[in-house]
């Protein structure tokens, strides 16, 4: 036995990791359990002790939130919900299906105006999203689409395709020509090399690269709140902003909605983990 | 099964210039082997015939047919890559099922040719795996099931066994041979490995820098080099050449030939000579008398009891292998006495002279050997490296064919 090798690492020095992680944990956790206290802890109530802990346990706050109807009866909640689910279902359906192909394309064949329409989604990308606010407005104006989901998703699309793109284009560069050639020697198209080879080899960066638009659209606030103006039409970000208005500000609804809300991606999020596990292509080509 | 038919064939990849003027001929059953160092374009041919890269000029013909513009998909090949390139989503059965499902091959011809195919390879046990858990060999063997299984007219390979251990290549070397033999289609195989090409091939041809050197059988591309270049590529290891000026002196009433150079002396007499000379007079490439001399290693011989000396080898570096022994040096110049060599100056093992000799034989360093040329495995180049046929021990019967070589080899 070498002495020098076979040591542990000393105590203190497999300390001085934690010393650093434990604070930032905490750091990062507590706003996320503040809100969460405030949310457990009935309507109305505000508390002023810092301890992120319930002191009484209740589940009002979520029951007025679910419960929430408009002046007509129509059940808020479940109408605003739908609204942001299908949004960002939309937006991440349309936005993988037309990046998939546009990627592939770009990542495989050689045509005028390849570099320059690369560049040109990366463009989009670079400037920040409040710059097309109003142009974008107005066009939606023109073309009837305030307060509408249709409006909403088409101006997500325009950022999630080119990310999309971008994010997919990447992967298919990395997966080995040969199999592709192996593939036309077999006799496949084209469409059946996207479909049976190339999509199935994908399937992890697809997945991410979906739970991340789906995530991005969801999550979207600034452009909803300039686009829709009725109760109905809202999703559930803005819906989340109306209950801190200027009059009157509901911390614990706001509390609990933000929690209802951060649900469905958190689900997502297990549900496509299995996925992010790479290695799909290990196997195919060596080295 | 089919014949491939390469006619002046070319490949630029903009101006740069990688297969040139290829002309190529593989019969109807036969496994041609391509070799080359690395770069010379045979990857690129072999993608051509493939339909994988476009043809800039020449026509290429498969089973009498131009396929110049036919896809891939119907030139009736299948090709093994170097990197396997199996479909790593797919089990070994789908993977070699693939081509045929594309073709619209009902089930039950599928699993009879998968079967089949599986069987041949040994792969039974594994078709329900994935890619990923197989060996090197088994996955390379997935590999030629996937061609195999679409009986295509024409197998394309492409290194295949470059990725795998040296004693799995044995083997693997040993089934692709069987293979061939049991299904007797026309093979076009790319390897570097010249014990490869020595073992496989029906011919073999020789590729450098996008020309082709020579196409033969591997006992003439042996025994029979038509070109410097091809001398050194075959052969391990590499044959001595050693530039040389040649004479005709008279003897009485007979001619011999003298090849002076590099430390060698050597006189040629009787029917070589009388060929040699006749050839120098017709042909003036061989005139200027500066010819390369080559001999193998094995068929040069420390000289002993009335053996004409040819030269002689002061011993730099031995090399016991086991059941032979190398040694390496630089032939000494017969006028000057030995040199007394810096201790610094190493010896320049591309440069140096290569003699084998028998296990038993102790050789001490820095001894200075005799040695005698076996003149009857004697090769001789011309001033461009090209074959003097004229040197042949049955040149008469030789010539017309070798001369043929000759005129289709690139100055
Ligand atoms: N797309 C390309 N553009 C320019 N040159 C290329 C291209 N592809 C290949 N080449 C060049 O063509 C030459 C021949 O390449 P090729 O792949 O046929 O070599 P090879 O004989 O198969 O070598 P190896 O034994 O290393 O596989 C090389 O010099 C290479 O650099
Ligand atoms: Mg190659």
């Amino acid at each position: 036995m070498s002495p020098k090798a076979a040591q542990a690492p000393s105590p203190l020095s497999r300390m001085a990791p934690h010393l650093l992680l434990v604070p930032v944990t905490i750091v990062t956790l507590y706003p996320v359990l503040y809100v969460a206290k405030l949310a457990f802890s009935g309507v109305g109530g505000t508390s002023a002790s810092p301890w992120p802990w319930p002191e009484v346990f209740s589940l009002d706050a979520f029951s007025e939130v679910v419960n929430r109807t408009d002046a007509q009866g129509t059940w808020l909640f479940g109408r605003q919900m739908l609204n942001s689910l299908l949004v960002s279902g939309l937006t991440t359906v349309l936005g993988i299906v037309l990046a998939c192909t546009a990627a592939y394309g770009f990542a495989r064949f050689e045509f005028p105006g390849r570099r320059a329409g690369l560049l040109a989604f990366l463009a989009t990308q670079m400037f920040p999203g409040i710059l097309t606010m109003i142009p974008l407005y107005v066009l939606m104006q023109k073309l009837g689409l305030l307060d509408s989901m249709l409006g909403l998703v088409l101006v997500y699309a325009t950022t999630a395709i080119p990310f999309c793109t971008w994010t997919l284009k990447g992967y298919f560069d990395t997966l080995p020509k040969e199999i592709e050639e192996s593939a036309i020697i077999d006799g496949a198209s084209r469409l059946t090399i996207f479909l049976k080879i190339i999509l199935p080899l994908s399937a992890p960066a697809i997945a991410v690269t979906a739970l991340f638009s789906f995530m991005t659209a969801w999550n979207e606030f600034v452009l909803a709140y300039t686009f829709l103006s009725q109760e109905a039409a809202y999703t559930m970000p803005v819906q989340i902003r109306n209950y801190v208005g200027d009059k009157d500000v509901q911390w614990s609804l706001f509390a609990a909605s933000s929690l209802i809300v951060s649900i469905p991606v958190m689900a997502l999020f297990y549900a496509v983990e299995k996925h992010l596990v790479g290695g799909l292509t290990a196997g195919g080509v060596k080295g | 099964m089919a014949h491939v038919l390469l006619q002046d064939i070319e490949k630029l990849y903009g101006d740069v210039h990688v297969v040139r003027r290829l002309n190529l001929s593989v019969a109807q059953g036969e496994f041609l082997v391509l070799v080359g160092a690395s770069g010379c374009g045979k990857s690129t041919t072999l993608r051509m015939v493939a339909g994988l890269e476009s043809i800039s000029s020449g026509t290429l013909s498969i089973g009498g047919r131009i396929v110049n513009d036919v896809s891939p998909r119907d030139r009736d090949i299948a090709m093994v890559f170097q990197s396997y390139a199996l479909y790593p989503h797919m089990t070994v059965f789908e993977n070699m099922a693939f081509g045929l499902r594309i073709r619209k091959a009902p089930q039950t011809e599928i699993d009879r040719r998968v079967g089949d195919a599986a069987k041949l390879l040994g792969l039974e046990d594994l078709l329900q795996r994935r890619p990923a858990a197989l060996s090197g060999g088994q996955r390379q063997r997935v590999a030629m099931g996937r061609a195999v299984v679409r009986e295509p007219a024409v197998f394309l390979f492409d290194e295949p066994l470059s990725n795998l251990d040296a004693k799995l290549r044995v083997q693997m070397r040993i089934e692709i041979a069987r293979l061939h033999k049991r299904l007797g289609t026309t093979i076009l195989y790319v390897t570097h490995d010249q014990v490869e090409a020595m073992t496989l091939a029906d011919r073999i041809a020789v590729m450098h820098e996008g020309y082709l050197q020579q196409c033969d059988s591997p006992s003439t591309i042996y025994n029979r080099p038509a070109n410097t270049y091809v001398a050194t590529f075959i052969g391990s290891p590499a044959m001595n050449l050693w530039p040389v000026h040649a004479t005709v002196e008279t003897r009485g009433n007979r001619q011999v030939v003298l090849l002076r150079g590099s430390g060698l002396s050597v006189e040629l007499d009787g029917k070589i000579a009388d060929r040699l000379t006749a050839a120098m007079t017709a042909d003036h490439r061989l005139g200027n008398g500066e010819w390369t001399v080559g001999i193998r290693p094995q068929d040069l011989h420390i000289a002993r009891g009335d053996a004409p000396v040819h030269a002689r080898l002061p011993v730099e570096v031995v090399e016991p292998l086991g059941a032979e022994t190398f040694v390496f040096g630089e032939l000494a110049d017969p006028g000057e006495p030995l040199p007394a060599r810096d201790p610094a100056t190493r010896l320049r093992r591309e440069s140096a002279s290569i003699l084998r000799v028998d296990a038993g034989q102790l050789v001490a360093d820095s001894e200075e050997l005799p040695l005698t040329l076996d003149l009857n495995r004697l090769h001789l180049f011309d001033s461009a490296g090209q074959r003097i046929a004229a040197a042949d021990p049955e040149a008469a019967v030789a010539i017309p064919a070798i001369a043929l070589n000759f005129d289709k080899s690139p100055a």
